[in-house]
C-alpha cells in the first residue's frame, strides 16, 4: 500500500446530482423522486380531506377554500401532473425490471413519452374539469 | 433466532444480500405500484372533482357507491404502503446520522401508517351513512 493514500482528500459521496450536465435519463430519474415526494405530500391532503368531509365540516369548508384558491390550485394541477408523470414513469421502470428497454433509443423514446403522456393526462383532466366549471 | 447446529450458517445470510432483508421492499415497492396502476386510473378523475367541491354531502353522495368506496379505500391503503417505502428509501439516501435516520423512518412509518388507516376510516364513515339499513 503507498502512504498517499492516507493524505488524500476524502472521496466525494454520490449522489452529486449538481456535477453532471443534465441528461433525459438523470432529469427523469430525479423527477420522479421529487414527484413521489409531492405525491406523498398530496396523498397526506387527500387523508386530511377525507378525514375532515367526514369528521368536520368546518375544517372541510377551511380546506375546501384553500384548495380552491390561485395557489390551491396550481398545487392540485401540479398534484395531478405528478401523479401522472410518477405513473407513466413507473410503468417505464417496471418493463425496466423485466430487463425491457434498455437501449439507448429505446430510453429516450419511452422517457419522450412519458412527458408527453403526462402533459397530455394533465391538461385532458383540467381541462374537463374547469370546462365542467368545477 | 438461534440456529441449529445441524445448519450452515450460510442458510441465514442467502439471499438477503446486503439489506439484511432480502428483496421484500423492492418486491413490494412493484406489487403496490402494479397495484395502483388501475385503481389510480379509475379514480383520479373523480378524486380530482370532488376535491374541488364545496360540499361535503357529494363526498358522502359519491362514496355510498361502492365502486368509488371500495377501490378508494383500496387505492389509499396501498398508497400510503407504496409511500412509506419509497420515503424510507430517499431518507435512506439522504440522511446518514444514526440517530435522525432512524427518527425519520420511524416517523414515516407512523405518518404512513396513521394515514392509511384514518383514510380508510373515514371512506368507511361516509360509504355507510347515507345507505338505507338493510334490516
Amino acid at each position: 500500500m503507498n502512504d498517499s493514500s492516507s493524505v488524500r482528500p476524502p472521496r466525494p459521496l454520490s449522489p452529486h446530482l449538481q456535477i453532471y450536465k443534465p441528461q433525459i435519463t438523470s432529469v427523469m430519474s430525479i423527477l420522479h423522486r421529487i414527484t413521489g415526494i409531492f405525491l406523498f405530500i398530496g396523498t397526506l391532503v387527500i387523508a386530511l380531506w377525507l378525514w375532515f368531509a367526514a369528521y368536520d365540516q368546518e375544517a372541510f369548508g377551511c380546506l375546501h377554500v384553500m384548495l380552491n384558491s390561485l395557489p390551491g390550485t396550481l398545487g392540485m394541477i401540479g398534484w395531478t401532473g405528478s401523479f401522472f408523470y410518477h405513473l407513466f414513469n413507473g410503468v417505464r421502470h417496471l418493463f425496466w425490471d423485466m430487463g425491457k428497454g434498455f437501449d439507448l433509443e429505446e430510453v429516450t423514446l419511452t422517457g419522450i413519452s412519458a412527458i408527453a403522456f403526462t402533459l397530455i393526462a394533465t391538461l385532458a383532466i383540467w381541462w374537463l374539469l374547469l370546462g365542467a366549471g368545477i | 433466532m438461534k440456529s441449529s447446529p445441524l445448519r450452515h450458517p450460510v442458510k441465514q445470510a442467502r439471499g438477503l444480500g446486503a439489506a439484511k432483508d432480502g428483496v421484500g421492499h423492492w418486491w413490494v415497492q412493484r406489487v403496490t405500484a402494479i397495484a395502483m396502476i388501475p385503481l389510480g386510473t379509475w379514480l383520479i378523475y373523480m378524486l380530482i372533482a370532488m376535491m374541488r367541491t364545496a360540499d361535503a354531502w357529494h363526498v358522502q353522495d359519491w362514496l355510498t357507491d361502492p365502486m368509488a368506496a371500495f377501490p378508494l379505500a383500496l387505492l389509499l391503503g396501498v398508497m400510503f404502503y407504496h409511500a412509506k417505502l419509497g420515503l424510507q428509501v430517499v431518507i435512506e439516501d439522504y440522511f446518514h446520522a444514526p440517530r435522525l435516520k432512524y427518527t425519520l423512518i420511524i416517523l414515516n412509518m407512523f405518518l404512513c401508517f396513521v394515514g392509511g388507516f384514518l383514510s380508510i376510516l373515514a371512506i368507511m364513515k361516509l360509504h355507510l351513512s347515507l345507505q338505507t339499513p338493510i334490516w
